[in-house]
């Protein structure tokens, strides 16, 4: 079947960017014309999820054209039921942040919207390159704009955290290049993806593709130890940026995982595997800890987003179709909740201009519509059974618990954790007497603040009471992908 | 006497010839002309280098000739990478031309002595004999010394232009020096010749690896690598910016070509041997050239730097071709060498052109601070200025990254996965600096409120070097196949 849908997801977006940056000054012509190309990159998308055949465990969608013929790259896109979800989660994403910044963004409104919007397209290729080069192409691309956005609309040390990140995700991303070009060249001349999932490699090299791919992805999640740079990029970054590296940047390093790491070297996988599920369980107790001690807010979340995402690995490398599918609804259900904390704090930060839990208290008497909201979230952030954040976690601690029931046991304090320093934020927050003058001064959200917080509420709560469109679609292909990497390559 | 006096055929060298024709019509032509005429001289310049173009693709023919009693060759090779000159150098004029007006420097020398020096690069690029070789080598670099001297009231000019005669003078010495042991152990200079005599296993070995160590060190001064890279960083700061964009950009073709015309048409038996001493000229020159230019203040000196570095790139290609095989399996190394050449000059060019753009009279604006808040100022400059920054640090979608990527390609190819890893180790570094650029132009607030101001054709084609950094990084495989069709036709 041959259609151009993925090609228009990337593109779009990005030829709407330029489109955007050329209203230049005048800002209500760039907010209208984001939103336009946002609902247009999110329209291009639906199709992808009403056409999938669920049935179905290969690739679909398929687009190939030659792109180097010189390297034999080619521009090869598609999507399985892993990773179309993301390319629909990230066009969503990306109208929620183009609402999100409509007022607060007063300087360089353009390149602002312009910048995510390019950044929605490079990250709609990640999710669909099937060709290796293309793939990384997309991978290290999307730094670009993210490093403008935390540096140009950034918090007061802004510049530090976006080195910060740039360099750190670099740092991962050229050891992978390494690593494709040995692959392309072992392969006898390919950059074929699905091509390398087929070829035979030896121990000793798979282990080092592995670990290439590990540091490339596990900062990219962020994976304990080399997670530092998270916390920093979220508190510095604009509520837009926060949302997008919580919502699909991390993602990136995750469905890394799935497309290079697992099938391509299983052997080493399953030979690494209890050093990944260590790792992932710090992520998840330890990073839990340090959240709870967090006075900042946006940065008790970004740990909480670090903790969950150590729940995402953990079901990677536990090697069954529980844990992996877990831990995808996990992805996205992260998706919507850390998206919908981050909003949250943005809200409170534009009229406080303080992100810290100590300068809040009682907002509830001054913002009740707000409190409501931000209280179902954080139930959903602590996995609270009949929102989104119960369902992956239940499925990962339940596929944990088969592989081993110690490790499940482990994984399983997170409900605990997670509810103790999400709401023990909130308690101090919301809750309480009235704090000080300045929060009394509150006004509620308004309208376009209470439109995305519903449209995310909305998504919460229908992903946790009825997971099965979700996973329904994932289902065949994961099922394949564990097929596959259960036999060996060696 | 007279009897033995055969006329060499000219017509493969005709590009050459119509240069220095026109070259010295201009210079007399220029000593009846004021300076309010000098636009008369920048004309009938131009129109020599695009006269020069026009011959070049009429007499591109894919075939290799020899000439002069084989001492020049005109091949694809050298048609492919002479356009690429001339493109280079007219960019270079038009860049250049408001800041050498505004400082009364463009005189009548200046474009002859451009035209010399672009004679000199397109005799190296076209040589087939060693001594061709050193005469287009000495041709060039005697220009460009006058030139970088060419603002004479300025200490900084004089002392860079001095540094740079006398390590220059030594560099050819070397080089000259070495030829002559390869003319000792072979008994020829015909680079066809000396790659006989070694095949037929009649050369002195010994002699020649000797010879072989003077002459790639004669090759790392002209490309600037560590640690014969001494003078770049004074020269870059101290030329005046056209005549430092001037040498940051075409002759790194020229150098590419006498590489390739000496060691690997030439000298190819002793690869072993040369190809080790590529391999530390590259190592040394990617993590000194990184290394060094975080520490610097002044971006002129920042991308001298960093052009050194870059020249580490173009060896680690260089090196990477197949020892013992025929050289046709040492395509892809030397085919992404070019690449990586061509690519650079066109970064180089882009970026210097906008140190000129932000430049105006009696200001220079070579100081990394000058670039604060350009966004502000000019977001189109800022962005192609943006461009170009991470095009250089390799980051896709800019041509930059498929330099690197085809380079580092052909080194895991050869089995150098050590080298590439560190390579790209030091790019990392590398990315730091550019990236401050970045930093400098969208995150801080201008310091320097002055209107941008140039010539709509100098912004127009500033605007196109952006351009096609952008779109040769989206669609590189035009520029890839054709160096590699260039030198698949000239081997």
């Amino acid at each position: 079947m041959s259609s151009s849908l993925l090609s228009l997801a990337i593109w779009i977006p990005i030829v709407g960017a330029f489109v955007v940056f050329a209203a230049g000054d005048q800002k209500n012509l760039a907010r209208w014309a984001a939103l336009i190309v946002a609902f247009a990159g999110f329209a291009i998308t639906l199709p992808l999820y009403i056409g999938f055949d669920t049935a179905q465990a290969g690739m679909q969608f398929v687009e190939q054209r030659p792109w180097i013929p010189r390297f034999n790259i080619e521009y090869l896109l598609g999507v399985d039921g892993i990773s179309m979800l993301f390319i629909l989660l990230n066009s969503f994403i990306t109208i929620l942040v183009v609402i999100a910044g409509w007022e607060v963004i007063e300087d360089k409104v353009a390149q602002y919207m312009g910048a995510f919007l390019i950044m929605s397209g490079l990250m709609n290729g990640i999710f669909s390159a099937l060709d290796a080069v293309l793939f990384y192409v997309f991978f290290e691309a999307s730094l670009i704009p993210m490093y403008i956005i935390i540096g140009a609309w950034g918090g007061p040390n802004r510049v530090y955290a976006a080195f910060k990140f740039f360099l750190y995700t670099l740092l991962g991303s050229l050891l992978m290049l390494i690593a494709l070009i040995w692959l392309f060249l072992h392969s006898g001349g390919s950059f074929n993806l699905l091509e390398w999932h087929q070829l035979r490699i030896e121990m000793a090299p798979q282990i080092l593709l592995f670990i290439a791919f590990l540091v490339a992805f596990a900062v990219k999640v962020p994976m304990w130890p080399v997670h530092t740079w998270l916390p920093d990029a979220h508190v510095e970054a604009p509520t837009g940026g926060s949302v997008v590296l919580a919502a699909i940047m991390l993602k990136l390093g995750a469905y890394g995982f799935l497309r290079f790491s697992l099938p391509i070297a299983p052997d080493a996988s399953h030979y690494l595997a209890p050093m990944m599920i260590a790792l992932s369980l710090i992520a998840v107790i330890y990073i839990g800890f340090v959240a709870l001690v967090q006075a900042d807010m946006k940065k008790l979340i970004a740990y909480s987003s670090i903790s969950h995402m150590g729940f995402v690995t953990l079901g990677f490398f536990i090697f069954n179709a529980l844990g992996v599918e877990g831990a995808l609804v996990q992805m996205i259900s992260h998706g919507f909740v850390s998206a919908a904390m981050f909003l949250c704090v943005g809200v409170m930060y534009d009229r406080m201009h303080s992100r810290q839990i100590a300068d809040y208290g009682g907002v509830v008497h001054t913002m009740p519509k707000f409190a409501g909201f931000m209280v179902l979230f954080a139930m959903a952030n602590a996995g609270l059974p009949a929102t989104s954040g119960f369902v992956g976690e239940f499925m990962v601690i339940l596929g944990a618990v088969k592989f081993n029931f110690w490790i499940g046991f482990l994984a399983a304090t997170t409900l605990i954790l997670g509810a103790a320093y999400t709401l023990w934020m909130v308690k101090r927050v919301l809750f309480g007497a009235v704090g000080n003058g300045h929060v009394a001064e509150l006004t509620d959200i308004s309208h376009r603040e209470f439109l995305f917080l519903a449209i995310l509420a909305v998504c919460v709560l229908a992903m946790g009471l009825y997971p099965y469109p979700f996973t329904e679609v994932m289902h065949a292909s994961v099922d394949n992908l564990l097929k596959h990497v259960a036999v060996s390559k060696l | 006497m007279l009897k033995n006096f055969v006329v060499p055929d000219l017509y493969p060298a005709m590009p050459e010839v119509f240069l220095v024709l026109m070259a010295c019509l201009i210079l007399l032509v220029d000593a009846f002309l004021g300076r309010a005429q000098r636009w008369i001289t920048a004309s009938l310049t131009m129109i020599a280098l695009v006269g020069c173009a026009l011959i070049t693709y009429q007499t591109m023919d894919g075939q290799v000739v020899l000439t002069f009693s084989n001492m020049f060759v005109d091949d694809l090779l050298a048609d492919f990478l002479k356009l690429m000159l001339y493109l280079s150098v007219i960019v270079v004029l038009i860049y250049s031309r408001d800041y050498l007006a505004a400082r009364q420097l463009d005189k009548g020398e200046y474009y002859v002595l451009v035209l010399f020096a672009t004679v000199g690069m397109m005799v190296m690029i076209s040589a087939a004999h060693f001594l061709t070789i050193y005469l287009g080598l000495e041709l060039l670099s005697l220009s460009l010394y006058a030139l970088v001297a060419i603002d004479r009231d300025s200490p900084r000019a004089t002392e860079a232009a001095m540094k740079y005669f006398v390590l220059g003078a030594l560099a050819s010495g070397l080089l000259l020096y070495g030829m002559s042991m390869v003319y000792g152990a072979t008994g020829t200079l015909e680079i066809g010749g000396v790659a006989q005599a070694l095949h037929l296993g009649v050369a002195n070995k010994t002699v020649l690896v000797f010879g072989l160590v003077f002459i790639v060190s004669g090759i790392a001064f002209k490309l600037g690598a560590v640690p014969f890279h001494m003078w770049v960083p004074d020269v870059y700061q101290g030329a005046p910016t056209p005549i430092t964009l001037l040498i940051a950009s075409a002759p790194k073709l020229a150098a590419f070509a006498i590489t390739l015309r000496m060691l690997v048409y030439g000298l190819f038996e002793l690869a072993e041997h040369w190809q080790g001493m590529l391999m530390l000229l590259a190592v040394l020159s990617i993590a000194l050239g990184n290394l060094a230019a975080i520490a610097q203040t002044n971006i002129k000196r920042m991308l001298a730097y960093s052009a050194i570095s870059h020249m580490g790139f173009l060896l680690l290609a260089m090196m990477s071709g197949t020892v013992g095989a025929d050289r046709h399996f040492a395509l892809n190394a030397y085919s992404s060498a070019m690449y990586y050449a061509v690519a650079y000059v066109i970064m180089s060019l882009g970026s210097f052109g906008v140190i000129l753009l932000l430049s105006r009279a009696g200001y220079e604006a070579e100081h990394l601070e000058d670039f604060k808040g350009l966004n502000q100022r000019s977001p189109w400059f800022a962005a192609v200025m943006m461009i170009l920054m991470f095009s250089m640090a390799g980051v896709p979608f800019f041509i930059g990254f498929f330099a690197k990527f085809s380079v580092l390609l052909a080194a895991v190819d050869a089995g150098h996965v050590a080298v590439a890893v560190f390579a790209v180790m030091f790019s990392l570094i590398g990315a730091f600096y550019y990236l401050r650029v970045v930093k400098l132009m969208y995150f801080d607030a201008p310091v320097d409120a002055a209107p941008i101001v140039a010539a709509s054709d100098v912004r127009f084609l500033l605007s196109l070097n952006g351009a096609a950094v952008a779109l040769f990084g989206l669609f590189p495989d035009t520029l890839i196949s054709l160096c590699t069709y260039a030198l698949l036709r000239s081997l």
